[in-house]
C-alpha cells in the first residue's frame, strides 16, 4: 500500500491539493482565502495532468535521438489552464475590491448579513 | 463555407475589440457596433444552420493542423441549433439593453465576448478546447452579474465565480482522465478510444463522473444550483436575461455533447450507474426545484428556481437517450431560452414601470402595464405547457421519450412537474389579472402610465423585445415538425 502510494507520489500530492482547495474554497469565512483555495484547487489540477505525462528518465522531446520523451502536449494544455487560473483570480480579487468598498468586511457571512438586511 | 465556422468565433470576438476601440474616440458608441457585429453573426449563424440542416456535417481544422491532433470546430444539427439561438437571443436581448442596461462600452465588449465563449462551445469539436470556451464564457458572465451598480452584485458575481469555476475544474480533472487513459483530447477520436480502452476501466469511469458533475454545476442542476438564484437575482435585469437564456442552455448542450459524442450511449449501456446518476439528477431536480421556486417572494429568484427544474427536464431526456426524447431535449432547450429569457426580460420591464420585484406586487398588474401582463402572461403559460405553445412540445417529446423508454418513474416526475410548474405561475397569473393594485402604489403607477408612457425609462425596444419572446414562444411550436425532420439526420450519428 506504501509502497504503491510512493511509486504515485505525484498523484497523491495532486489530490492532497484537491482536498486543501475545495476545503479552503467551501469552509473558509474569508473571502480573499476563498480565492486562495480555488488557486490552490486548480493546482491541483495542474499537477495531476502535467503528472501524467511524466516519464522516469525521459527528456523533452526536441531531441532527436531515439529516446523515451516526456508527452509535450500535457505542459501546453496546462500553460493555457493557468492563464484561465491567472484571469480567474483576477477578477476574483477584483470583485473582492468592490465588495470590501461596499460592505467593509471580507468575511463572506457578515457580507451576507448585510446583503439580507438591504 | 467551412471557413465560416471560424468566423462564428471570430465575429464576436472582432466586434469585442471594435467595441472598445470605439469607446476611446466617443462614449456611447458600443451599442451600435455591438448590434452590427450581431446582425452580421445572425446572418453567419442562419447560412451555417442553413446548410447543416439541409444535412452536411461541416468540419474547419483551426491552424490548418487536421484532426484529430489539431482543434477541430465541427457543426452538426444540435450544435447548429445553439449557435442560431445564441446570435438571435444575444440580438434581440441587446435591443432590449440600449435603454435598460448597463450603457458603457466595456459592458457590450463584455457581451460580445460572452456571446463568442457561448458559440465556440457550440462548435468546437475538442474536449479541451471546450473548457477554454467554457472558461471565457464564465469569466465574462462573472463579469457581466458584477456590472450592476449595487454591492449585491458584486457579492453574487464572486459567488458565481467560486462556484463556477469549482465545476469547470472538475471538468477539466475529467478531461484529464479521458487524456490520461486515451491520450486524445478530439472528441469523435475519444469515443473510439474510450471504446477501446474499455468502459470497465476505472480511468474511463473517473472522468465521466468528473465531467458530468463538473458540467452539473453550469447546468445548475440541485444540489449544485446554489450559485443560480444569487446570479440572476443580483444581475441588471438584461444581463439576468441574457445568461438565463443562454448560459445553462449551452452548458446543457456542452454535457448532451459529452455524454452522446464522447462517451456514447454504449457507455451508458455498459455503465448502469451512469444511467441512473442522470434520471436520478434530474428528477430530484425536476422536483426540488419547483418546490423551491413555489416558496420564493422575489420574482427573479423564483424564475431562476424554475430554471433548475426546467434543466431537470433536459437532463431526463438525455439519460433515456431514444431519438423522441432528443428531439425533445433540442426543442426544450430552444423554447426554454426564448421562454426563460422572455420572463426576465418582462419582469425587467415591470419593475422598470412599477418598481415590482416582488410575487406580492404584481397585483393588479394587467391594468397597470397591460401589455407587460399580457406578455408575461403567455410565457408562463407556454412555460407550463399549455399546448399551442413550444413549451408543451417540448414536455411532450420528453415525455413519449421517457414511455419509449419504459422509464415510468421519470414519466411520473416530469408530469408532475408540470403541475408544480403550475403552482408557482398560477398564482402570478391570479395576482396580475384578478386583483386590485395595492392602494399605496397605484397612483403612483397611475402618474407614469399618465405620462408618455416613458416616464419611468421604458422605451419601445424594451417592449418589443419582450413581446417579440412572447410571440416566439407559441410561433415557434410551428417550426417544431420541419426542425424534427432537419435533426434526423444528426440524431442517426448520436444513436447508431
Amino acid at each position: 500500500m506504501i509502497a504503491a502510494l510512493a511509486d504515485r507520489a505525484y498523484f497523491v500530492a495532486a489530490f492532497l491539493l484537491l482536498g486543501i482547495g475545495s476545503y479552503m474554497l467551501i469552509g473558509d469565512r474569508n473571502l480573499v482565502k476563498k480565492v486562495i483555495g480555488m488557486n490552490v484547487f486548480q493546482a491541483g489540477i495542474f499537477l495531476f495532468i502535467v503528472a501524467s505525462a511524466f516519464v522516469t528518465g525521459a527528456s523533452a522531446p526536441l531531441l532527436s535521438e531515439p529516446a523515451p520523451y516526456v508527452s509535450p502536449l500535457p505542459h501546453v494544455l496546462i500553460l493555457t489552464a493557468i492563464v484561465v487560473g491567472v484571469s480567474l483570480t483576477a477578477v476574483a480579487l477584483g470583485l473582492i475590491v468592490r465588495i470590501y468598498a461596499e460592505y467593509g468586511t471580507l468575511r463572506a457571512d457578515l457580507v451576507e448579513e448585510v446583503g439580507d438586511g438591504e | 463555407m467551412s471557413d465560416l465556422l471560424a468566423l462564428l468565433v471570430v465575429i464576436p470576438l472582432l466586434g469585442a475589440l471594435a467595441s472598445l476601440a470605439a469607446g476611446i474616440g466617443r462614449d456611447r458608441t458600443g451599442w451600435y457596433v455591438a448590434a452590427a457585429t450581431l446582425a452580421v453573426q445572425v446572418a453567419a449563424a442562419a447560412t451555417v444552420a442553413g446548410r447543416v440542416l439541409t444535412g452536411d456535417r461541416i468540419s474547419y481544422a483551426v491552424g490548418g493542423y487536421e484532426p484529430p491532433f489539431g482543434i477541430e470546430l465541427v457543426v452538426d444539427g444540435l450544435s447548429a441549433t445553439m449557435v442560431v439561438l445564441v446570435a438571435v437571443v444575444a440580438l434581440g436581448v441587446l435591443a432590449y439593453a440600449r435603454r435598460a442596461g448597463p450603457r458603457s462600452n466595456r459592458f457590450y465588449t463584455t457581451y460580445l465576448l460572452l456571446v463568442a465563449g457561448l458559440t465556440g462551445m457550440s462548435v468546437t469539436g475538442d474536449a479541451f478546447n471546450l473548457y477554454v470556451f467554457l472558461e471565457i464564457t464564465g469569466l465574462t458572465a462573472y463579469a457581466l452579474v458584477a456590472s450592476g451598480d449595487r454591492g449585491r452584485s458584486a457579492v453574487a458575481g464572486l459567488k458565481y465565480l467560486l462556484v463556477g469555476t469549482f465545476g469547470a475544474s472538475l471538468y477539466l480533472l475529467g478531461i484529464g482522465y479521458a487524456y490520461v487513459a486515451t491520450g486524445t483530447l478530439n472528441m469523435a477520436d475519444l469515443s473510439t478510444q474510450l471504446a477501446a480502452v474499455g468502459y470497465g476501466s476505472p480511468l474511463v469511469r473517473a472522468a465521466f463522473a468528473f465531467v458530468v458533475v463538473g458540467l452539473f454545476v453550469k447546468v445548475a442542476m440541485f444540489p449544485l444550483h446554489t450559485w443560480q438564484p444569487e446570479a440572476y437575482a443580483g444581475a441588471p435585469d438584461s444581463v439576468s436575461a441574457l445568461i438565463a437564456s443562454l448560459v445553462s442552455t449551452v452548458s446543457a448542450y456542452a454535457l448532451v455533447r459529452l455524454v452522446l459524442t464522447v462517451f456514447t450511449p454504449e457507455f451508458l449501456e455498459a455503465v448502469p450507474f451512469a444511467r441512473t446518476l442522470l434520471a436520478a439528477v434530474a428528477a430530484v431536480s425536476i422536483v426540488v426545484g419547483s418546490l423551491l421556486a413555489v416558496a420564493q417572494t422575489e420574482i427573479k429568484r423564483m424564475l431562476a428556481y424554475s430554471s433548475v427544474s426546467q434543466f431537470g427536464l433536459v437532463v431526463a431526456a438525455l439519460s433515456v437517450t431514444n431519438g423522441t426524447a432528443l428531439v425533445g431535449l433540442a426543442v426544450h432547450l430552444v423554447g426554454h431560452a426564448v421562454m426563460k429569457g422572455g420572463l426576465f426580460l418582462t419582469a425587467g420591464l415591470v419593475s422598470t414601470g412599477t418598481g415590482g420585484r416582488s410575487v406580492r406586487e404584481y397585483d393588479g398588474l394587467a391594468a397597470r402595464m397591460p401589455v407587460a401582463a399580457g406578455a408575461f402572461g403567455v410565457l408562463v403559460l407556454a412555460m407550463v405547457g399549455v399546448p399551442p405553445a413550444v413549451g408543451f412540445l417540448g414536455k411532450w417529446y420528453i415525455v413519449l421519450g421517457t414511455l419509449e423508454a419504459g422509464a415510468w418513474g421519470l414519466t411520473a416526475v416530469i408530469l408532475l412537474s408540470t403541475l408544480l410548474t403550475l403552482a408557482y405561475f398560477a398564482r402570478l397569473l391570479e395576482r396580475m389579472y384578478f386583483r386590485d393594485s395595492p392602494a399605496g402604489t397605484a397612483d403612483a403607477a397611475a402618474v407614469a402610465d399618465g405620462g408618455d408612457g416613458d416616464a419611468r425609462g421604458v422605451s419601445t425596444g424594451m417592449y418589443a423585445a419582450a413581446v417579440a419572446a412572447a410571440l416566439l414562444a407559441v410561433a415557434l411550436s410551428a417550426a417544431v415538425p420541419a426542425y424534427e425532420a432537419a435533426l434526423a439526420p444528426t440524431i442517426e450519428v448520436l444513436l447508431p
